[in-house]
């Protein structure tokens, strides 16, 4: 199982996107304003560092290259009792994340993973 | 009561144009690539005007206009910057009625609010920061009896401004009144969400501002912030939002090696000590009060007191105290003067919101009060509207660990002061805090233990200039809304001059 899940709607939209921009990637952010949402950006054009956890890839239909989701260590710390899936609802974003100007935004819904999967996710 | 007329309506204050371009080098221009994006009010979910989707063409335009207006303008004395400063401060309160309905109408906040707080906040920074520069002083250090060093406040040059969608006039200002008092010249993206008020106010002020001293780019931000963000010609870059993006800056900025500074949130903590209820007076009704504060602006402030730590000696009748007080806001029009909760800013957050409703009930915590959507009649109906909420629950859930940026607290109680500074530090975040309590000593010790930028003690929300606000930890860097700032807007220049005729004798 993956810790990282994409719905079909927002799987359609990283497809559009991918068309765009070429390889995407997922850093999840927090804080202010539009804190808590998943960032969309062209594979590599955020740098991972060695304070970033992996969280997943997700496998898009059409798409070749999986698009990695990745979080800050700090921060994974208090989410990662929750498996979280990427979906897609309307409306302006912000931050860089590339889906904004498509009207949309992507979303994190999360629920609770059970004790047997937080136990097969931390053992791998 | 008053309700002010909806803009676009007969009689409204305020009326907005049915587009805006791109504000450049002292005249609006149109997209380089000719798209414009509608812009909703949350109000009632109609779009109301279009805006210019800017490019990386056009914030190079604004960057040579800003470039091209800094040589002139970083020459002007303090004085001349200053009078600047304060007509804009006049021209902004005489027209706080209609910028206030203009700022309620596109962000979804009570208009009660922006009439006592946003713009009366706002009018008094650019006083400040006209003051300031003003009374600015340089430096003289004597190093021996003939050399002397000189150090010289001077401006860094274009600075870009990328600003958040909860205030959207007040922190336009929180940001160009320090920019533009130090000498510098600026392009500014406002929020995708927000953008129409910053063009209110600039119908107001545009002619007091010389060409190319103020240019503000509209667009998303992957195709108008990146490119200003990552712009080489921009000497330094502020923000305010969340911690990716806010890391994303600093590596652009780091390409080019240039300073930033960020506001990036938190997740503040709201400490009650037992011997707040020891009478039922005044200052306990303060502490209601101040509890209750999570649901200002809707919850939508980096530093919304979402996390109420109330000690066990007074838990089990301080919580219904507030259950009460909470049940008595008045969520409503944003344009009546009586609501004191509005609307969310966008559907995005509305659908966050929402979304942490959903996880903290899945982790257990308890739903004392609200924790569901507001369904709204009429014309509201379409709108974005959530019922302040109160969860219960424990310090390591998410709801106790995200920023919501909602009507939503999340309650927990603590035993001792240190079980208190404990739970209050534990967090990636340290912007805000308060502490309440009649015990001086008790108030002063929590402050200082407490690892965020900005304590309250024994009130919260206020936000005058003269006090430094700025992050611990992953809030940020920088400190916003006191003199401190200009520094952050200035360079040193330091001349070491000689006064002796004698020659140094090592060559």
């Amino acid at each position: 199982m993956q810790r990282v899940d994409v719905t079909t709607s927002a799987a359609d939209m990283l497809h559009r996107l991918t068309g765009m921009h070429g390889p995407l990637m997922f850093h999840q952010s927090g804080g202010c304003c539009d804190g808590s949402s998943p960032m969309c950006y062209p594979a590599g054009d955020f740098h991972i560092g060695s304070s970033d956890v992996h969280l997943g890839d997700l496998t898009v239909p059409g798409v070749d290259e999986p698009v990695s989701v990745w979080m800050s260590a700090a921060q994974f710390e208090y989410w990662k009792h929750t498996h979280l899936t990427i979906d897609v609802v309307p409306g302006r974003g912000a931050g860089f994340s590339l889906e904004a100007p498509e009207g949309v935004r992507f979303l994190i819904r999360s629920r609770l993973l059970t004790d047997a999967e937080y136990a097969a996710l931390a053992a791998s | 009561m008053t309700q002010y007329v909806a803009p676009g309506s007969a009689g409204s204050v305020v009326s907005y144009e049915s587009r805006y371009g791109h504000f450049i080098g002292g005249e609006y221009l149109s997209p380089a690539k000719g798209q414009y994006f509608a812009d909703p009010t949350p109000v009632t979910g109609q779009d109301f005007t279009e805006i210019a989707r800017g490019t990386s063409e056009d914030i190079d335009r604004a960057v040579e206009a800003a470039a091209g207006a800094f040589g002139a303008w970083s020459k002007t004395s303090a004085t001349e910057r200053s009078t600047l400063l304060n007509s804009i401060a006049d021209r902004v309160e005489a027209n706080i009625e209609k910028l206030a309905v203009a700022e309620s109408w596109e962000n979804g906040k009570p208009v009660r609010e922006a009439l006592a707080a946003d713009l009366p906040l706002a009018v008094d920074h650019w006083r400040y920061f006209a003051a300031a520069i003003r009374a600015q002083e340089g430096g003289i250090s004597e190093i021996d009896s003939d050399t002397v060093a000189y150090h010289f406040h001077e401006p860094l040059g274009v600075v870009g401004q990328i600003i958040p969608w909860n205030f959207p006039i007040l922190m336009a200002t929180w940001k160009l009144a320090p920019a533009l008092a130090a000498g510098n010249t600026v392009v500014l993206k406002p929020a995708e969400q927000t953008p129409a008020s910053i063009h209110v106010l600039l119908s107001l002020i545009a002619d007091l501002i010389p060409a190319g001293v103020v240019n503000v780019v509209n667009g998303f931000g992957a195709e108008a912030g990146k490119p200003l963000a990552a712009h080489p010609r921009v000497a330094k870059v502020a923000f305010t939002g969340e911690t990716t993006t806010g890391r994303l800056i600093m590596q652009y900025a780091s390409e080019n090696i240039h300073p930033v500074t960020l506001e990036l949130g938190g997740k503040s903590p709201n400490i009650f000590f037992d011997d707040v209820a020891t009478h039922r007076d005044d200052f306990y009704d303060k502490a209601l009060e101040g509890f209750t504060m999570f649901a200002l602006n809707q919850g939508e402030v980096c530093t919304c007191p979402s996390r109420a730590l109330i000690q066990a000696g007074i838990y089990e009748e301080f919580v219904p105290d507030v259950i009460k007080r909470t049940e008595a806001l008045v969520q409503g029009h944003p344009l009546d003067t009586e609501t004191q909760v509005g609307a969310q800013a966008s559907n995005d957050q509305y659908e966050k919101i929402l979304s942490y409703l959903d996880i903290g009930q899945q982790e257990g915590a308890k739903v004392l009060i609200g924790g569901e959507r507001a369904e709204m009649a009429g014309e509201l109906s379409g709108g974005y509207y959530i019922k302040p909420t109160i969860f219960e629950g424990d310090n390591k859930m998410r709801i106790f660990q995200e920023e919501i940026f909602g009507p939503v607290v999340s309650v927990t109680k603590f035993d001792d002061y240190d079980d208190a500074v404990k739970t209050a530090n534990d967090t990636l975040y340290g912007l805000g805090a308060a502490v309440w309590s009649r015990n001086i000593n008790t108030a002063y010790r929590a402050g200082r233990d407490i690892q965020a930028g900005r304590v309250w003690t024994n009130c919260y929300h206020v936000y005058p200039a003269h006090a430094a606000f700025g992050g611990y930890k992953q809030s940020g860097i920088g400190r916003e809304n006191h003199k401190m700032m200009l520094d952050h807007y200035q360079q040193t220049k330091n001349m070491l001059v000689s006064y002796s005729d004698q020659p140094q004798g090592l060559f």
